[in-house]
């Protein structure tokens, strides 16, 4: 039984999301290689790993922004890549994507921010719009902040502000890129729970690509740690907290050198050194 | 060897640049709708680029028609003619100044800033994020842009002539002391409607399409940095600056050849 209103999505399956194969190249560069990923109705799923490392070209994938070299990412049962622009546009209709720095619109109030998709998806009167925008910034805990503009909100009201944005609609998938990335201890504790609350709340499913790892390992049901293009280690937050593997080790705990070495790849100090004196003398 | 192979890669690089160009506009004519649809959109893109570009626009059409005016004394008193100031003046500012003067000018104000403020949407990742609330970039932000610019052109540059007529009046009749009504009369005589009004007005709309869609490609093409919005700003002026040149060569030889 199809539930969501979205020609082709079905609801029933217990997985929303499921990535098999997937490969992406950029300009001949290999950023993601043999990707598996399963995200479950209902779950909050942490996608780790260090900067630059595919998190974000992961999350481009699944919402249809990027096209797989070779694999396939199904949201819904959908093959995003498949879909001509109108079968994407509908499933976009159904995801809501936190970006790293909010991406509000500038020129728009909070209020305008949040109202933008119901304006532009619905018929909805503007009183309901009204109804709908003071109930989602009353989850997020800004109902009072609706008349400001964006450059007069703080870096952690900013990200509430988005994440109220992309719940507007009521997605199955939510989306987050780095939603830590900048905060106060305080703010980063606020949108860690309401990343947690809401996703529970809406019975939505949420892919956190973050590398804040005591933050989200609070909140998540499992976690993919992802490496050079590849995924190196998977399971519950208990589960990585203990891993044995030297990478997730060294990430968990934040060592300085290990797997991912302190220094950047270069010749032997020595033969640089030599190398310079010699050019120098 | 090296540098015929450089000169090759520029040049593809500049013809493929000219194709998605191309393609980006036509892709703008298709999405269009939405800014029919919902007008709103596009007079408040009006207001931006045609209503604040008003203070340069017509101060600088004050002056340009006010020199017009002493220069064209100067010339016309040699000839015993100072009597045909006011067609000088006005067939000046109608068929030539007045639209190439105000491109310019509208390239500088409301081009680059139509450039910035998208290349600054795309780096600030707005872009992105519309796309994925499913609403096209190109039909809400774009296209809206693009009309706007189109629209307010020809306007600005009416507006534009007329100010510089007023230049040339104040000088010439009320400094100099030209007979005021064979400023006018003259004038009236000899400036033709379609020959030189709606030419005039033909060339301001074709420099409105340049302007805007250089502008509105060069923000969306820009690289999503500050240095990269920078650059693209800089581009809008400098393009759309020698197309409107180059454009109104064109235009001119076709339409005022023989007349």
């Amino acid at each position: 039984m199809n539930l969501t209103g979205v020609p082709g999505v079905n609801m029933s399956q217990e997985t929303l999301v499921e990535i098999r194969d997937l490969n992406f190249t950029y300009d001949s560069r290999p950023v993601l290689t043999g990707i598996n990923m399963t995200i479950p109705r209902g779950k909050v799923v942490a996608v780790m790993g260090s900067s630059g490392c595919g998190k974000t070209t992961t999350l481009r994938l699944i919402g249809g922004q990027l096209k797989p070299t070779s694999g396939e990412v199904r949201v819904g049962g959908q093959v995003v890549h498949e879909l001509d622009a109108k079968g994407l546009y509908d499933l976009r209709r159904r995801m809501g994507m936190l970006f790293q720095f909010g991406a509000l619109f500038t020129d728009m109030s909070v209020y305008d921010n949040i109202a933008f998709q119901m304006r532009e998806h619905t018929d909805l009167p503007e009183a309901m719009i009204r109804d709908l925008v003071l109930m989602k910034l009353h989850a997020v805990g800004l109902r009072g902040a609706h008349a400001l503009m964006p450059t007069e909100l703080s870096g952690g009201m900013a990200r509430r502000v988005a994440l109220a944005r992309a719940i507007a609609l009521d997605p199955m998938l939510i989306m987050y890129d780095e939603p830590f990335a900048g905060l106060d201890p305080i703010s980063l504790a606020i949108v860690g729970d309401l990343i947690r609350k809401l996703t529970d709340a809406l019975g939505a499913s949420s892919i956190v690509v973050t590398h804040d790892v005591q933050e989200s390992l609070k909140i998540v049901d499992y976690v993919y740690f992802v490496s050079e293009g590849k995924i190196v280690a998977e399971g519950t937050a208990e589960e990585m907290k203990n891993s044995e593997v030297p990478y997730v080790h060294q990430f968990v705990w934040g060592e300085a050198d290990g797997p991912v070495p302190f220094q950047y790849p270069s010749r032997p100090y020595g033969e640089e050194l030599m190398g310079s004196a010699v050019r120098g003398g | 060897m090296r540098a015929l192979r450089g000169l090759g890669q520029r040049v593809t690089a500049r013809i493929w640049r000219l194709g998605y160009a191309s393609r980006f506009v036509l892709a703008i004519l298709m999405y269009s709708g939405t800014s029919l649809r919902r007008v709103h959109l596009t007079i408040r893109e009006v207001y931006f680029t045609g209503v604040l570009s008003l203070i340069i626009i017509l101060v600088s059409g004050l002056f340009v028609g006010m020199v017009l005016g002493l220069q064209g004394y100067d010339t016309l008193a040699r000839y015993g003619s100072t009597e045909a100031l006011g067609v000088l003046v006005s067939l000046s500012l109608v068929r030539e100044l007045g639209p190439v003067v105000a491109a310019l000018l509208f390239a500088s104000r409301a081009g680059s800033a139509i450039t910035a403020e998208i290349g600054m949407m795309k780096a600030t990742e707005q872009l992105s994020a519309m796309e994925m609330m499913a609403v096209d970039p190109i039909a809400r932000v774009v296209a809206p842009r693009f009309w706007g610019g189109v629209i307010s052109m020809p306007l600005l540059a009416a507006l534009f002539s007329a100010m510089g007529i007023f230049g040339g009046y104040l000088v010439g009749v009320q400094l100099i002391g030209v007979d005021e009504g064979s400023f006018w009369s003259q004038m009236q005589a000899s400036v033709d409607f379609r020959q030189d009004i709606l030419n005039g007005v033909i060339k301001s709309f074709v420099f409105g399409i340049i302007v805007s869609w250089v502008a509105v490609f060069e923000g969306y093409d820009a690289e999503p940095t500050a240095e990269g919005v920078s650059g693209a700003t800089t581009r809008t002026v400098v393009t759309s600056s020698l197309a409107i040149l180059a454009a109104d060569f064109v235009l001119t030889a076709f339409m005022f050849t023989g007349t």
